[in-house]
């Protein structure tokens, strides 16, 4: 029998022929990724003892969550991880103002191959499966661990498949399925799972597109979450990649724990959003009623890529952002940031009255740039929602596609795009 | 409370539900503490600030499905620990925490019934070899998944770094050649 891309990629990794579900491997570690939480790895890696780094080609750093350094206590966690990185002459760095949130800029830059075992010290490492790998998240103790040996041990998981097909609905897109199914599966719906995406519907989509069901398949607690490895994934690639790159692909008789099959145009007739305070609460727009918005969130490493900030600048292009919302967009990367400026998307959303935040996590942790007021409502193309998130217990937030954002935040309440944006209508965005 | 034998004693502190995320645990805003210790501080601080303030040294947290799901900071598993947990028993975990937890040297109990039947303040006995946890209390005894051979060594051991520790230094090894 064949094997899945875990068990594939974890069979190569560790040595062997062939390994199967539960069965526990040590595997070579190809990538350990890590931003700010660096200086936790720091903290364990000297505790441990040991002199130098396994390899230090193979750590890339990039801070994110705190960027520009918002507090003394910040500034002096980077200084530490800065002057580490010289130490050990990690060759892989990413400073303030140099990249951007680390699962936009790892495969931006080159550093993410099909095939590859990612760790990082971000649960949505998974992300990379978009491209691949076999990437997950593991805490900072552990890092310490891989940046000692190079190696990890990981249960192989078992694998859920989800067939797409179908066309998508206008303004409905890869986050309202990766939010539907979600909610259908329930955040432990993947747990300890690997996930393969397949179907024309996804193999339609842009990388983009599918680094966003990679991404939010944490979410339904997956260990790693692919998307195929076909034509348009290597098309991205191969400017970023030198080398041979593999076409790798899960048997066609691999065996499955369960096989989801799903039509996204009969299945989404509406956008899909996540309800407070839990990622699998979900619910199709209509069912929401009135939801007054205070702040729209546009950014993060589930929608901060060029498409999403093109979606939201087409929506709001000619339009002003209600008086009671705040508007926040963050492209995800430098390179995002740069191209959106060159595109007219920024001068667009800023002239409707958006905010522009530096490239990096922005509020979606809660720890600056958009911070909510008890009482406060909150529309997010980001990928949480729990209690407090975004800033106090008494906040709400609601997760959605970015045109569902980009409405809510004209509107000045939960809104689809169609009630902004007639048919008919010419668009005002001058590209 | 013995991890060398595997025996734990203790009484539940609180009894929560499913999906205890890590915000609830640890909120985001102090994730800039890499101070271990420190971490106990905000322990449930928004959700449960109350399960910390009566919290006793090894006082289990008892919970429902996926308990630690989110994000993988471990300052989540490192302020259970250094607020005194003895150890979570839960009907399962996502797994960066149990990996956290583990890692750390906070034990991680499965114990799919438990929180169905367990109230605060009741004493537990946890077996980790036989793989049961006792409600003392109740006089019921519920089954649990014995700990897998790799995660019991790192319990023995006190956690990751202690094991990597004497590995690597206190052995006098350097790192060796990966051998996959």
């Amino acid at each position: 029998m064949g094997m899945t891309l875990a068990e594939k990629i974890l069979a190569r990794a560790s040595g062997r022929e062939r390994v199967c579900p539960d069965q526990i491997v040590i595997a070579r570690v190809d990538l350990a990724m890590s931003h700010e939480n660096a200086d936790l790895v720091r903290k364990s890696f000297l505790e441990i003892g040991v002199d130098r780094v396994w390899d230090p080609s193979k750590i890339v750093i990039i801070f994110d969550h705190r960027v520009p350094a918002e507090s003394e206590k910040t500034a002096t966690t980077h200084k530490a991880v800065r002057e580490f990185v010289a130490a050990q002459a990690i060759e892989h760095f990413y400073d303030v103002g140099r990249g951007g949130i680390c699962h936009q800029v790892l495969p931006e830059e080159g550093h993410v191959r099909p095939g590859m075992v990612i760790v990082g010290t971000d649960s949505h490492t998974t992300t990379h499966g978009a491209f691949g790998a076999f990437a997950t998240g593991i805490g900072a103790t552990e890092m310490a661990g891989v940046w000692t040996e190079g190696t990890l041990w990981f249960k192989v998981p078992a694998t859920l498949r989800v067939e797409a097909e179908g066309e998508f609905r206008p303004w409905i897109s890869a986050k309202d399925l990766i939010l539907h199914l979600i909610g259908r599966l329930g955040a432990a719906g993947a747990d300890y799972r690997a996930v393969e995406f397949d179907g024309q519907a996804i193999r339609r989509m842009s990388v983009a597109s599918r680094m966003v069901l990679s991404n939010l398949a944490m979410e339904m607690g997956a260990k790693v979450a692919f998307t195929p490895v076909d034509e348009i994934l290597l098309d991205y690639l191969r400017p970023r990649l030198a080398g041979e790159l593999e076409a790798i692909a899960p048997d066609p008789d691999a065996s499955y724990e369960r096989v989801i099959r799903l039509d996204v145009g009969e299945d989404l007739w509406e956008p899909q959003i996540a309800c407070p305070h839990a990622v699998d609460r979900v619910q199709p727009l209509s069912a929401l009623g009135e939801v007054p918005v205070h702040q729209a969130v546009l950014g993060s490493c589930t929608n901060g890529r060029l498409e999403d900030l093109e979606v939201a600048a087409r929506i709001v292009a000619g339009r002003v952002v209600h008086p009671r919302t705040r508007l926040i967009v963050i492209p995800a990367s430098q390179r995002v940031y740069r191209e959106a400026m060159r595109l007219g998307y920024l001068e667009t959303l800023v002239a409707a009255g958006a905010m522009i935040a530096p490239p990096g996590c922005g509020p979606c942790v809660g720890v600056h740039q958009g911070i909510l007021a008890a009482g406060e409502s909150c529309v997010s193309s980001t990928n949480r929602n729990f209690l407090g998130r975004m800033g106090s217990k008494d906040s709400f937030v609601y997760l959605a596609s970015p045109a569902v954002v980009a409405a809510s935040a004209i509107a000045g309440k939960l809104a689809h795009p169609e009630s902004i944006v007639q048919e008919s209508e010419p668009c005002l965005l001058e590209v | 409370m013995s991890i060398g034998s595997l025996k734990l004693r203790g009484r539940v502190r609180a009894v929560l539900g499913d999906n205890i995320d890590t915000d609830i645990i640890y909120p985001g805003r102090y994730l800039n503490i890499t101070d271990r210790e420190k971490t106990a501080e905000h322990l449930f601080e928004l959700a449960y600030p109350e399960i910390r303030a009566g919290l006793q040294a090894g006082d289990f947290i008892v919970a429902g499905k996926n308990f630690g799901c989110g994000s993988s900071r471990e300052q989540a598993a490192a302020a259970l620990k250094f607020a005194g947990a003895g150890g979570v028993v839960a009907a399962s975990f996502a797994r960066i925490f149990f990996r956290n937890a583990i890692n750390l040297g906070l034990p991680a109990i499965v114990s799919p019934d438990v929180a169905d039947a367990c109230a605060a303040g009741d004493e537990l006995a946890i077996d980790l070899v036989a793989g049961e946890v006792h409600n003392v209390t109740q006089g019921r005894i519920f089954a649990a998944a014995s700990l897998d051979q790799r995660a019991v060594e790192l319990l023995d051991a006190g956690g990751l770094i202690p094991y990597l520790k004497h590995k690597y230094i206190e052995q006098r090894r350097g790192p060796c050649p990966i051998s996959v």
